[in-house]
Parts: structure tokens; sequence; C-alpha cells
């Protein structure tokens, strides 16, 4: 490919033509226009840049992007994406998804992109609900919440989206509050520059059938106290007063406060996202109070890409079929006269 | 190399059909491999069938653990592997149990006696040994100790375990039938040096027993003589053996190369496909993408998305496996993008019959979507053919923007078959519909006027980023819309297009003769057995005015189709379903009568059966 200069980008330069159809007041609003600023930031030509949805809310996303995408089948983008990726390694791949989407029909398919470790962004919009089929419970919503398809409660225990990636060998996970625009980006930059499959699971509110199911976490009030937003290389410290952090105790994170029992900030334990061992992260993800937010893992490791391209170059050059006529007349050939 | 040094000459034979039988480990698909290679290169014309459990490992001795290969090799045309067989070699009992009825009265059977131990008559359920009982009376029985006349021959070969012995006793077999038809034992021994290179005893060992079972027909008395087949007629060039599944591999190797795109193959295992997968994996050095997927449904969303970004993609399944891909199939074509589905058709439905052959997925290709949901649907009909039609199914979806279902079945896809090597350099021209300039008011549903294929804009095409999703959309900007007659206008374009496709292909033919009393009607991979079964009836007096019309082209079907039909007084179809082919056509075309031909037992078609029913139709 021939590297010319990347045209300096303005959020509006990713915007297209057509009208944003969610419902007024929904934070897929934020996603929307977080990504349209963290492009700009990327350095990445709009003509590379792919979005790819399954169905639902959230993957609307890609008619709104000025940008190649196409909104495909439920629960599938993650596999059209890996072959949008494979056939060709230097666009910029993102998937757009819901808890629905990724985590009930496309199950499979979420596990195992996060096993490959291809190349690809992947947003998961979590709203703990079916939105565009009119409110049923997802495989995120809340034992006992009510819902058109759970009127007395529901009964199926939820996924923790940021516990099953990680099983499933996740590379690289953030998580974010739908309100949080300018960290939701800054978040999109670095999945971006990230090589491997990176998935963003953002915490987003749906106003008409799940309203307020993450208030007491992003709440503008509240949020500095429930969330600790984390920082590679920095103490994992967090509270409105910047006075609480996290210690571990036996084979539990715990919250202490800095200036009590005796407690100093060198106790605190400090964030490492480049880690290879995820058994902290898991800590962190599974975490009820705080609620970890920002990039909680980000261990850089071999891509399939890179994998496969060593493959072939190797069987190229050691190879004498350039050609396939080479393959066709090779070996036990025979002549009729 | 040995040769043969027999006292007369040997006698000709016009064309012989040898089936080699025994347990799923006896090595019966390399045996029939290894005669099938060398009658070829002898000059033979060959079809080949190989019929295996689909356990990998039955239980031992057990009747349905039998495997068993087929070949049909001659100094004439061959079409199919043969229906009776002239030799059969049954290496146990429960070989000779399942496969006797198909033996010709009078003809040989080669037996290793030293199987038909009393636990293995128990297993394959005989009351008294048929070596003892006088029901292998009408035919020749050649009784061979062979299990100890291999670990005779082996008593010097230093380093080999029991397995390893016991295991080449197929090639003693193997040896005998070599000096039976005349045949040079070199072959096999060069793909020994060549297989088992860094094992100089195995080498050895293969070889010896080879030699040995040549030898010992040589000089058993039981054998009266040798035949030989003449090497057939066929048009000159280079030739090799292709099994089916290979040649369709390699026309994607090939249309691939002609259209300048990189091969893209998005696929999860399934019998009877997976060996297009295995083949196609090895082909890194062209530049192949082969990617494994985690189930049937990723590896075409895989293939959709390559075929987004621009490769030549493709999918390759059998019948449960297109059930899987039916919805992202349907957005294939929704979306217009180029994208070959193969399916190797299995016995059916659900899990069915998954090593046998079937024609019964012809309904689910065409129709087995939501919605109006037209796609280009065409038909290997030989193992050879694979190639052109793999090479066509390519063409077709790149140069009309469109999903293209190839057909293949079980039987094609594991046969064998001379095939004529193709230059990519002779076949003809793959255009596509890429765009790379940026026009005033260019739109992503932008056609084609004359074949209606949209214009294909790839990531990476500055300026012309585009949307394009499973939702209908307008008919000028590609942006969504609900609007009603929207909708049926892109309905209505998105059929027209699929039937345009008729002026892009070859007309129907018809074969013996172009009107008369009888049209017999096939599609797929029965051509081998309706053409021979025509062609015989043809040589002999009374049956001159039966014409045989073989379809390859199902959706659109040749423009000729109805012409042909009204040349003739009966039609009969024939197909390897319940009637799915007859009821196309009777949809296509009003006041004929489809009379139906139908074989539902993961069989292909047999000669005896074919004639029969044809004779009775033209009495």
């Amino acid at each position: 490919m021939e590297t010319t200069a990347v045209k300096k980008y303005t959020f509006k330069d990713f915007a297209s033509d057509q009208e944003v159809r969610w419902c007024p007041g929904c934070d897929d609003y934020v996603i929307l226009r977080s990504m349209q600023k963290a492009l700009p930031e990327m350095g990445v030509k709009k003509e590379e840049v792919v979005f790819i949805s399954g169905i639902g809310c959230s993957s609307r996303f890609p008619y709104y992007m000025n940008t190649y995408g196409m909104h495909s089948i439920h629960g599938r983008a993650p596999g059209i994406a890996s072959g949008v990726k494979l056939a060709n390694p230097n666009l910029s791949v993102w998937v757009m998804t819901g808890d629905g989407d990724a985590m009930a029909i496309g199950g499979n398919h979420f596990i195992h992109v996060l096993r490959r470790n291809i190349d690809l962004n992947i947003v998961l919009f979590n709203n703990e609900i079916y939105g565009l089929t009119k409110g049923q419970f997802s495989p995120t919503s809340l034992v006992g919440q009510k819902t058109k398809s759970s009127p007395y409660g529901n009964t199926q225990p939820p996924f923790s989206p940021g516990e099953l990636a990680l099983g499933a060998q996740a590379r690289f996970f953030a998580r974010i509050g739908g309100n949080n625009p300018k960290e939701m980006s800054n978040i999109f930059v670095e999945a971006h520059k990230f090589k491997g499959t990176s998935l963003i699971e953002v915490l987003q509110n749906c106003v008409i059938f799940n309203d307020g199911c993450f208030t007491n976490i992003t709440d503008k009030a509240v949020k500095e106290d429930k969330q600790i937003f984390l920082e590679d290389g920095k103490p994992m410290i967090f509270g409105k007063d910047r006075n609480k952090g996290l210690v571990l105790n036996g084979l539990k994170l715990e919250v202490v406060t800095i200036g009590e029992n005796g407690i100093t900030e060198d106790d605190i334990l400090v964030h490492n996202a480049k880690e290879k061992d995820p058994t902290l992260h898991q800590m962190l993800v599974r975490l009820e109070y705080p609620i970890a937010t920002g990039i909680i893992r980000s261990y850089n490791d071999v891509t399939l890409e890179e994998r496969e391209d060593a493959l072939t170059a190797q069987v190229k050059a050691n190879s004498n079929f350039k050609k396939t006529d080479d393959l066709f007349f090779s070996g036990e050939t025979y002549e009729v006269k | 190399m040995v040769t043969a040094k027999t006292k007369h000459q040997p006698e000709i034979l016009e064309a012989v059909v040898i089936r080699f039988v025994g347990d799923s480990g006896d090595g019966m698909q390399l045996t029939g491999t290894q005669f099938s290679d060398t009658s070829a290169m002898f000059g033979n014309d060959i079809a080949t069938f190989p019929n295996y459990p689909s356990e990998i490992r039955a239980p031992q001795g057990s009747l349905y653990g039998v495997s068993g290969f087929q070949v049909h090799i001659g100094s004439v045309e061959i079409s199919t592997p043969g229906d009776n067989v002239d030799l059969l070699v049954a290496m146990n009992p429960a070989g000779l149990k399942t496969n006797l009825h198909a033996v010709k009265p009078g003809h040989t059977i080669i037996i290793d006696t030293d199987a038909f131990t009393k636990k293995n008559l128990e297993k394959a359920q005989y009351q008294t040994n048929p070596l003892e009982d006088g029901s292998l009376e009408n035919y020749r029985v050649i009784e061979v100790a062979m299990s100890s006349l291999t670990k005779e021959a082996l008593k010097d070969v230093e380093g080999l375990d029991n397995k390893s012995i016991t295991r080449s006793k197929n090639m003693f077999a193997l040896g005998m039938v070599y000096w039976m038809y005349d045949r040079s034992t070199q072959h096999t021994i060069d793909f020994f040096n060549k297989k088992f290179k860094s094992k100089p005893n195995i080498i050895e060992a293969n070889t010896k027993v080879l030699n040995a079972g040549f030898y010992f027909a040589e000089t058993l008395e039981l054998i009266p003589n040798a035949y030989t087949i003449t090497p057939a007629k066929m048009a000159s060039g280079t030739y090799r053996i292709i099994m089916g599944n290979t040649a369709t591999a390699w026309g994607f190797l090939a249309a691939a190369e002609k259209s300048g795109l990189e091969l893209f193959l998005g696929s999860y295992p399934i019998t009877p496909a997976t060996d297009i997968l295995h083949e196609l994996v090895k082909h890194k050095h062209f530049g192949v993408k082969a990617f494994q997927a985690e189930d049937e449904i990723a590896g075409i969303a895989s293939a959709i998305g390559a075929s987004f970004a621009g490769d030549l993609a493709i999918t390759t399944t059998s019948g449960p496996g297109l059930a899987l891909k039916g919805e992202a199939l349907g957005l294939a074509m929704m979306v217009e993008l180029p994208l070959v589905v193969v399916n190797v058709q299995r016995g059916g439905p659900s899990t069915g019959l998954p090593t046998k052959t079937e024609q019964s997925d012809l309904l689910q290709a065409l129709y087995g979507r939501n919605g109006e949901s037209p796609v280009i649907v065409i038909a290997a009909s030989t193992p050879a053919n694979c190639f052109n039609y793999a090479y066509q199914a390519a063409k077709l979806a790149l140069e009309h923007m469109t999903p293209v279902i190839l057909l293949t079945d079980g039987y094609i896809a594991n046969g064998s078959a001379p095939w004529k090597v193709k230059s990519v350099s002779e076949m003809p021209e793959i255009k596509n519909n890429i765009v790379k300039d940026v026009t005033e008011n260019w739109h992503p549903y932008d056609r084609n006027e004359e074949s209606l294929a949209r214009n294909w804009a790839i990531p990476g095409t500055p300026g012309l980023e585009h949307r394009i999703g499973g939702l209908e959309k307008d008919k000028v900007t590609g942006n969504v819309s609900y609007v009603p007659e929207n909708h049926e206008y892109m309905t209505n374009i998105r059929a027209e297009k699929v039937k345009r496709v008729q002026n892009y292909i070859p007309n129907l033919e018809t074969e013996f003769a172009e009107t008369g009393d009888l049209l017999v009607i096939g599609w797929g991979g029965t051509y081998g057995s309706l053409h021979s079964a025509v062609k015989q009836l043809n040589e002999e007096e009374g049956y001159k005015n039966i014409g045989f019309a073989h379809f390859n082209y199902i959706n659109p079907l040749p423009k000729n189709t109805e012409e042909i039909l009204t040349k003739f007084k009966k039609i009969v179809v024939c197909e390897l379903n319940n009637g799915q082919f007859s009821k196309v056509l009777k949809m296509n075309f009003n006041g004929f009568e489809f009379l139906q031909y139908n074989k539902v037992q993961g069989l292909p078609f047999g000669n005896t059966e074919l004639i029969e029913k044809f004779k009775q139709l033209v009495k």
C-alpha cells in the first residue's frame, strides 16, 4: 500500500447524511459522537475504516458513519468482520454490537473471535435489555428483573461480559460509562492502537426499557465514589476525595481508606494492564464495589494475522508452485497420445 | 518391479469392474486407489467409487464396518464405477457377506481364508462357513491364506511389529490383482518410496508383500489366465486422476488466478465436503486464505466479509451446513455480493447418511431462505468437471454480483476419474464489477444495464465509502427504505438479475437422439449412470430414439429447455431424491407430463435398473 499522508479530519467528516433514529436521550448518541471524535485522532484514512454490525439498536451504528460499513444479521458480525480483516489487514475494522447480539445469539462467535485475537475492535453496547424487540430480558439482565418476557422477574442469571471475555482469552478489555464521552473517545483510540482483538463494554442506558440501569454507578453525583477509573501504571485510587484504594487481601480485592489504619498510598495496588496473567484483571472485572472502568486489560500478544502471514511467507519461500499450472501439471500426470 | 511371465498372451477384455472390501482399517481405499492410478497411467479410462462407513474405525469384523473401493477400468469410455462386479477381493467374512450380491455369477472372488475364523464368521452373522457350505458354488473362488503368506514373506525384514505386518496384507491382494490384469507394480513401488521415505523397512516390507502376491498369482493353478484391458481412445494431452473434491478446489484456484483476486475460503468441517477445505489449506503458496471457523454460520459470515473486502470468497459445506448458512446466504443475496457456496450433497434429512450420496438438497438450494431470495444454482456432473463448474460458479458470482450455489454430491466428490489437465490460459476470461473511480452521483447499487449486476466498491477505495445491509434499500441511493413500491421494485430486480444469467450460460444439449420417443432427463452427479444406460440402449436394436438431456444449470434453466422438451413423446426425470427437479420442471413448463424415476437409498443409480425402466417406458 502506498503511504500518503492522512488528511486532518474533524468529527464531521465521519458523519453520514442519514438521520439518526435512536430514541431521544439514548446513550447510543454519546457512543456515536465519541467515535466520530475519536476517529480523527487515530490517524487512519476514512476509506480504510469499516464498521460491521449485527442486529439490534446498537447495530444501526454503521448507517450513521461516513465510512465503509455493513449492517448484517443477528450475532454474526464477528464472523463477517473477521473475513474483512483477513481479506485486507490494512483496514481498521470495528464490530458494533449489543448484549443480546454478542452474548445470546452470537455467543459462539463472540468467544471465538476473542480467542483468535484478530486485530479487530468490538464495541459492546450493554444495556441489560433487548431494546429493538421492545423490552425482553437479555443475557446480562439481572435476576429478578421485570421485563416483557419476565413479568414476574427474570430467573436466568446473567453473564458478566468482562468475565466471559477474559475467560475466552481476551487480550484487551475496557469498560466505560455511557455518559462519559471524553474517556470513551480515548479508549476507542487506544483500542485502535492495540494490535489484537479489543473489547470495549459501554454501560449504556436504555431510556425506554431499562432506564436508570446504571444510574447508581454512572450518575455524576456518585460516579467518583462508585467507579474506579483504572490507568496503566497508576495506583488504584478512587473516590471524590481520592482517598479510597484497592489492596489485595488474601484472594480478594479490598477497599481501604488512605490515612486510616496506617494505610498509605504505597500500600495501594498499581494497575498493570499489560500483565499476561489475567488473575487480577478477572478480579477487577468481577468487582461490585467500586465498578472498575477504563482499560482493565491490554496484554500484547501475537495476532492471528501475524501467525498466518508468517506461515504464508514460509510456505511461499519453500514452494515451487508459483502459478496454478505448476500445481496442475505436477506430480502424477501422464500423457495420452 | 516384477513382470508377468505367462505362457499365453493375456485375454483381452473391454472393461472390468473390481471391488476391494475389508475392514475399515484394512487399507482398502489405498489398495483401490493404487490399482486405479496404475490403470489410468496405463491408458485406461477409469471411474472409481469409494464406499466406507461413517465410523472411523468401526469394530473389527462387523458388517457395518466394511469399507470398499470399486474401480471400473476400460479400453472404452467409462462413465460410471459400474454396477456388477467381475472381481471381488474380500479380506474378511463381513466384506464377503455385504458384497456378494454385487458379483456376477460365474465371476471371481479372492478371499483371505485366514480371516475366516470362527469369531469373524460370527461377527459377520454367518451360521455356517460360506467357504464350506456350498453357498459360493456359482462363483470362481480363489482361497488364499493371505495373512500367513504375508507373514512368511516378511520373516526376514527387521524392525516390524505385528501390526505393520498384518497391515500390509492388502498389498498381497493388490499384487495378485496386478498379475491377473497384466499390470506393472512399478507405480505402487514408486508410491512406497515416496510415501515412506524415512522408513526404509516399511518400503521393503510393502514391496516384498506386493511382489509376493504377484508371484503367488502367477504360480497359482487356480488362476487359469491373466487378462488385459488395452488403453482407451482418449483425446491426446496431459492427464491426471482427480477426485471430485480436489477438482472443485482447483477450479477455485484457477478462477482466483484468472480473475486476479485472492481466494478466501470460510469453512467448517463436514462430511463429505471437508476434502475441499483440506485441499485449499495446502495452497498458501498461491496466497489462499483458508479459514476454519467455529461453525457453519461463521464460515459463510467470514466469506461474506472477505467478499465485501474484495476477495473471491467461497464457503463449502454439505446439506445440514447449508441449512445453517441459510440466513447469511440471504444476506449475501440482499447486499448483492459475489459468493460461492459449495454443497456436497449427502443422504438427508437431518444427519441422514453422511457418507452416502443423494440429490435431495435441490429444493433447499433453490428456496431454503426467508423472503424472495433467488440465487444462481448450478451442478457439477462428473468428478473431473467439478473443476469447470467451480470455475464457472466463481465466474458467475463475480460477473453478476450474486451468491452462487454449486451442487456436487458424495458420489462425484469422492469418486475419481481421468482429467485432461487444463491450463489457466485455456479458461474463459473472468470480468468483475469493481469500481475504482469516483464519479458524480455514484451509488452502491448502480447497475450494469445488461446484466443488472451492481458495482463493487471495495473498502480502501477513497471516495466510495458506503453502507450496505440486510434491510431493504432505496433503488437509487442504496439507503434504507421502507417504501412499499420500492421494496417490490427491488425484489423484482434481484430476481430479474438472476434470470438474465440465462443470456450468459450455454444451451441445453441432447445426446443420442434429438427427437424421439423418450427423453431421459437428469441433473448433477447422475450424469455417468444415465449417460451409460442410454448409450447402451442406443446400441441395441429398437431403442435408437431415446434422447438424453442433462442439466448443469438449474437456476436459471437454459433458454432452450422448453424447445427440447417438445421434441420427445415421453419425458422421464431421473433423480436420487423423491422428485425435486421434476417439481421444478413442472413449475416452469406447462403442458408436459414429467414421469419420474427416483431412488433414495444413498446409492447411485444402477445400470440394470435404468435400462429396465427405460425399456418399459418405450414399450
